[in-house]
């Protein structure tokens, strides 16, 4: 007689972490986070690095006290969720790759390529800038602007909503095209039936009052490129003479701040060497400034330039990093949103449980367009020869389209394969991987411990307040809903 | 689920989906050799014709009798009857040398009426 199929069990893949006496996991193959009783534990700990048969896993469960009915229920319960796995299931499948004509959800119109600005580490115009702009308009054009809309919305599939970001260069170097297309494309959706939302990203110099009183009636969203109080703004952010930017800025933030209530404010501050105070700019544009909600981001270059955040930087910015996520998790527990955006970003990803295809929606729902029309995988790659994808009068490339998402699919990253924060990483940015690897699809492999050390702290935050404060989880999940 | 307790959007779907499945299996009509194992007694199956079953693992070993019994489901039983000899008419005796299928099947000869 031949032995009957036995189930060999190992443990999926699972990352632990506790939080307020607490057992958790998070499932990788999926994107979701359980809490666990002390049976789960006991299984995971019994199936840590080793394989166990049905059997001798049942009999451990029954000698340990559990009920044999119980332990069958626990192993199927498990094995269902694929909290553990058996060598006669199938594996779980990398997250699946969007249709070929996924529809678009958002332009980055890069109405300008100039700017009145020179900072130092800029991806466009600096020692690691890869757009080839010569000989291309400097200023996109009302024609090129309404192809874009109109190519927004006929390549939208329908969606109820859509959204334009205006980027440049300097954006408000041609504000006069941004009033225009504003008018353009709400009279344009609006024929269909449909909503379409705008936001800008500006370093804030050429804002004005009949601007300000304009971006808060359409209420188009803003962020601003800001890297802090005047000593930090002022050694990177500057004009072509060296002059820092910061004392032309502060009065205009605040106007915008205190007129425009319709939409977020938001700031967006670039990490470098120097620049690593963490705190100190948070409490600045915050507290002083009064900035909804501030967001930081080392910059990024390839990994030779002197204005690098290096290792020790890097440190730093972390060690600063925690002491805000605390702080953000005390708000939570109270009820309030406290305004860092890296544990509000990682947050609103982790309640929905997202599972990422690709690091971000570049290329699949969201487009650049350059001031000439060509269309790329997003803005950072705007007037680049190398990566265009299609242009507004003749449809997007999908030969380019596919290659490109083909190479940033995170099943096509080896690196990712057995890291355990690939759901929400993917690999990280596109840009920054053709910036530092010369190719798109190369995962980012210079910040791995960085995003499992802040995915590891955002999971316990998250699980603080699944235990302290569900309902706070819940409202934000709708929130992120809504926007 | 009664061990894990979801605690975000995907989690709470898996619950679901799991809670269905669970649901579902109560009354599944299931294969003898799937999870979760026993439906039957071991070495039993739910027919009396094994060579038409398979046993709890998926294969025929296992079998409270051997396949080759099997034989004599279409020899005296008909229920094929083209395929082996008519025991009836023509073969009475097509059999009589093997008393013992697993064994002696190798004594069935192939006849010619």
């Amino acid at each position: 007689m031949s032995a009957p199929l036995t189930h060999t069990y190992r443990s999926g893949e699972v990352h632990r972490f506790d939080a307020q006496g607490q057992d958790f996991i998070y499932l990788v193959s999926a994107g979701a986070i359980f809490a666990l009783d002390g049976a789960v534990g006991e299984v995971l700990s019994m199936l840590d690095g080793a394989e166990m048969a049905h059997g001798d896993l049942i009999t451990a469960l029954t000698n340990g006290g559990y009920s044999p009915a119980d332990a069958e229920d626990l192993v199927r319960e498990l094995r269902l969720a694929r909290v553990i796995v058996s060598d006669q299931t199938v594996a779980a499948p990398a997250p699946a790759k969007p249709e070929g004509d996924y529809p678009l959800q958002a332009l980055v119109l890069n109405i300008t390529n100039q700017c009145n600005l020179a900072c130092t580490y800029c991806y466009e115009f600096g020692a690691d800038k890869i757009a080839t702009p010569n000989g291309k308009p400097k200023y996109m054009t009302i024609d090129t602007a309404k192809a874009s809309v109109d190519l927004l919305l006929a390549q939208s599939g329908g969606r109820p909503a859509v959204h334009i970001t205006f980027f440049g260069g300097e954006t408000l170097m041609n504000f006069p095209l941004l009033r225009q297309v504003v008018a353009y494309a709400t009279d344009q959706a609006t024929a269909q039936g449909r909503t379409i939302t705008f936001s800008l990203t500006t370093n804030a110099t050429l804002l004005t009052d009949p601007i300000i009183e304009f971006l808060a009636e359409q209420q188009i969203g803003v962020t601003v490129s800001i890297d802090g109080p005047k000593e930090m703004q002022d050694k990177r952010r500057v004009y072509k003479s060296g002059k820092g930017s910061y004392d032309v800025i502060e009065p205009k933030l605040r106007k915008l701040i205190a007129r425009h209530r319709t939409r977020a404010i938001t700031a967006r501050v670039t990490l470098s060497k120097g620049v690593t105070d963490v705190v100190s700019i948070f409490r600045h544009l915050r507290e002083d400034i009064g900035f909804h909600e501030v967001g930081f981001a080392p910059v990024t270059e390839s990994g030779e330039q002197a204005y690098a955040l290096g290792e020790e930087g890097m440190v730093t910015v972390l060690e600063q990093f925690h002491q805000l996520a605390d702080e953000w998790l005390a708000y939570a527990l109270k009820g309030r949103m406290h305004g860092f955006s890296n544990v509000s970003e990682t947050i609103g990803e982790l309640v929905q449980g997202t599972n990422k295809s690709h690091p971000c929606g570049a290329g699949l729902g969201l487009l650049g367009v350059s001031p000439s029309g060509d269309l790329s995988p997003c803005h950072r790659f705007t007037d680049a020869d190398s990566h265009v994808m299609g242009h507004v009068s003749s449809g997007i490339d999908r030969k380019a389209q596919g290659e490109f998402l083909t190479k940033g699919h995170v099943g096509a990253k080896y690196a990712c394969q057995s890291c355990w924060a690939r759901p929400l990483c993917a690999g990280g940015c596109h840009h920054e991987a053709f910036v530092r690897y010369g190719d798109t699809g190369h995962a980012n492999l210079h910040y791995c411990d960085w995003i499992r050390e802040w995915t590891d702290t955002c999971l316990k935050i998250q699980g603080t307040l699944a235990v302290q404060n569900p309902e706070f989880l819940e409202k934000f999940a709708e929130r992120k809903g809504l926007s | 689920m009664k061990h894990l307790r979801p605690i975000n959007q995907k989690a709470k779907a898996i619950d679901a989906s799991v809670e269905a499945q669970t649901a579902a299996m109560q009354d599944d009509v299931v294969a003898l050799q799937q999870q979760v194992r026993p439906h039957v007694p071991m070495g039993c199956t739910l027919s009396f014709s094994p060579g038409w079953e398979v046993d709890a693992s998926g294969g025929t070993a296992g079998l409270c009798q051997p396949v080759e019994r099997d034989i004599y489901d279409c020899y005296v039983t008909c229920f094929w009857p083209v395929q082996v000899p008519d025991h009836v008419n023509y073969s009475p005796d097509w059999a009589s040398n093997c008393s013992a299928a697993a064994k002696d099947w190798r004594s069935l000869d192939i006849i010619f009426p």
